[in-house]
């Protein structure tokens, strides 16, 4: 991103962002409320337009429809009456932009959808509807979309949130693995950082119309973090030397918003 | 066996009885389609208020001299094209779109009382419009009908994978470039013109044993998008023709026969669904 800035409704969301994320690393967008986390991400993906500067992606200006970029928007839980299988969604991530019905079986597109349904660990429920699955399962279902195309750009819009610890561990371990051993570049906005903390290659701050990014160790430290959130934040240090971000209670736990 | 051949060959024999069964025939494989996108997308009540436009729209036809069918149009795509321009779609989810759908009802059906008074005390038209003239259409209805159905079958049928994605998950759809929002505009339209369609048929009052029935059912029974559609047609056909078989049999009114099928046979499924699923669980 070079010099890039949107502005929605007459208000500047971010401005004079300058940002370069590296093909394979593992990179979390955090903010406070509101800061325009997803906005950052749906200006990556093409979907929102710029008011200044310019967004590369692997090379080219970002576009809607790309295959190279996997998205998995803010939490949508399915509604339980909506009778779609998980594999159909999978395939509506490869195939729903075509026009016309899908006349022709295409053996490759269908293995595609086995392989990256088996790459997520979603084989033994992705032929039940949506609907019916729990949480985890559908996340799990949704990230095989987001990969379907052969996405090496991974874009995920809070995808631990409303998951329970079982879940965010699964969740998380199975992003890691994604960027690790598909070497597929990873940008994940957290509400809560500490399950993705551990694996970062980098993190993105965006606050008060600024984004600032930096190695984990430089940046989650609890004079930048309280300046950022304009809230008492502070980082501990596990035994086994992880860190851990705590905040006070009525400022971190808002109801997730952007 | 004979006496039973020639009965159902009776059914061919008269010019009335042949418009009615064709009609009834693209009617129902529309309405199945469309009713499909209908259920999965939540927009009963939008192809309902689409329907009750159609009395309004049918009487307003009828009074300025042109055809019935030609005034449905006209409000059907009307109402259509001012639910789609002012619900907000995406974001807003559906509540939005389901008040401007209540405004556009109340209006549709005053115009309706007012029309209703025009027609200075002709019952037995508005009775028509309200449940139905199968037995009663022309052949150039008849070919009117056919031409369009056909072209809405081939545009739902373009627009199928695109639409099916953005009725289910309209973020990514539109990530992946998929315009969702002039899908959604351009799908009330062809709601517009299949309910318009199937009013001369069941009527504005009974719109839903066609449209939304068959559908219901099918996604009781499957949950994969393709087979779903295509049982929703099969059922819908299914519904259209055994009512009006029977019906030509019976002293009794087509639409009563097509909806009792509709809703015992959505019913069943329903139950047996149900049924299924205290087994298994």
């Amino acid at each position: 991103m070079d010099g890039a800035a949107v502005r929605l409704g007459g208000r500047t969301i971010w401005k004079d962002v300058d940002l370069t994320i590296g093909a394979g690393e593992y990179v979390a967008l955090l903010g406070p409320n509101g800061a325009g986390k997803s906005t950052l991400l749906k200006a990556v993906l093409g979907v929102q337009p710029l008011s200044a500067g310019t967004v590369t992606v692997l090379g080219r200006r970002v576009r809607r429809g790309n295959d190279a970029i996997g998205y998995l928007p803010q939490r949508r839980w399915f509604d339980p009456d909506l009778r779609v299988r998980g594999i159909d969604l999978v395939r509506l991530g490869l195939d729903g932009s075509h026009w016309g019905l899908p006349l022709r079986r295409r053996r490759d597109w269908r293995r595609r959808v086995d392989d990256v349904i088996d790459l997520v660990g979603a084989g033994a429920y992705a032929h039940r509807s949506i609907g019916e699955l729990s949480g985890g399962e559908q996340q799990r279902l949704l990230i095989a979309q987001a990969l379907v195309t052969g996405a090496s750009v991974l874009l995920l819009d809070e995808p631990l949130e409303s998951l329970d610890l079982n879940n965010q561990q699964a969740i998380s371990g199975l992003v890691r693995r994604v960027c690790r051993e598909q070497g597929v570049t990873v940008l994940l906005v957290a509400h809560d950082v500490n399950p993705v903390l551990p694996h970062l290659d980098q993190v993105v701050y965006v606050a008060r119309t600024r984004a600032l990014s930096g190695r984990p160790a430089d940046v989650i430290r609890t004079d930048t973090l309280t300046s950022l959130y304009e809230a008492p934040v502070e980082v501990l240090r596990t035994s086994d030397g992880r860190l851990l971000v705590v905040g006070q209670q009525e400022t971190m736990s808002f109801h997730p918003q952007g | 066996m004979t006496s039973a051949a020639s009965l159902l060959g009776e059914l061919f024999e008269f010019h009335f009885m042949q418009n009615a069964l064709l009609t009834g025939t693209v009617v129902a494989v529309l309405a199945g389609a469309v009713g499909y996108f209908v259920v999965l997308r939540g927009q009963s009540f939008a192809a309902h208020t689409l329907s009750q436009v159609g009395f309004p729209g049918a009487a307003a036809g009828v009074l300025v001299h042109a055809s019935p069918l030609a005034g449905l149009l006209v409000f059907c795509v009307g109402a259509a094209l001012g639910i789609g321009f002012a619900g907000r779609g995406l974001d807003a989810g559906r509540r939005d779109e389901s008040a401007v759908v209540g405004t556009i009802l109340a209006f549709s059906l005053g115009l309706g009382l007012l029309f209703a008074r025009l027609y200075a005390g002709s019952v037995q038209g508005i009775y028509a419009f309200l449940f139905g003239t199968i037995l009663g259409i022309s052949d150039s209805a008849t070919a009117t009908t056919a031409a369009l159905a056909a072209v809405c079958l081939v545009v739902l049928t373009a627009i199928a994978r695109p639409l099916l994605f953005a009725s289910i998950d309209p973020d990514v759809a539109q990530a992946r470039g998929v315009p969702v929002r002039a899908l959604s505009i351009a799908f009330l339209v062809l709601v517009a013109v299949a309910v318009a369609q199937t009013v001369q048929i069941v009527g504005t009052l009974l719109i839903f044993a066609l449209l939304i029935a068959p559908a219901a059912a099918a996604q009781q029974v499957t949950s994969r998008p393709w087979v779903g559609l295509g049982l929703s047609v099969v059922l819908s056909l299914a519904f259209t023709w055994v009512g009006l078989t029977v019906a030509y049999f019976s002293i009794y009114p087509v639409g009563f026969f097509i909806t009792t099928l509709a809703f015992g046979c959505y019913l069943m499924l329903r139950l047996l669904r149900e049924a299924r699923r205290r087994v298994l669980a």
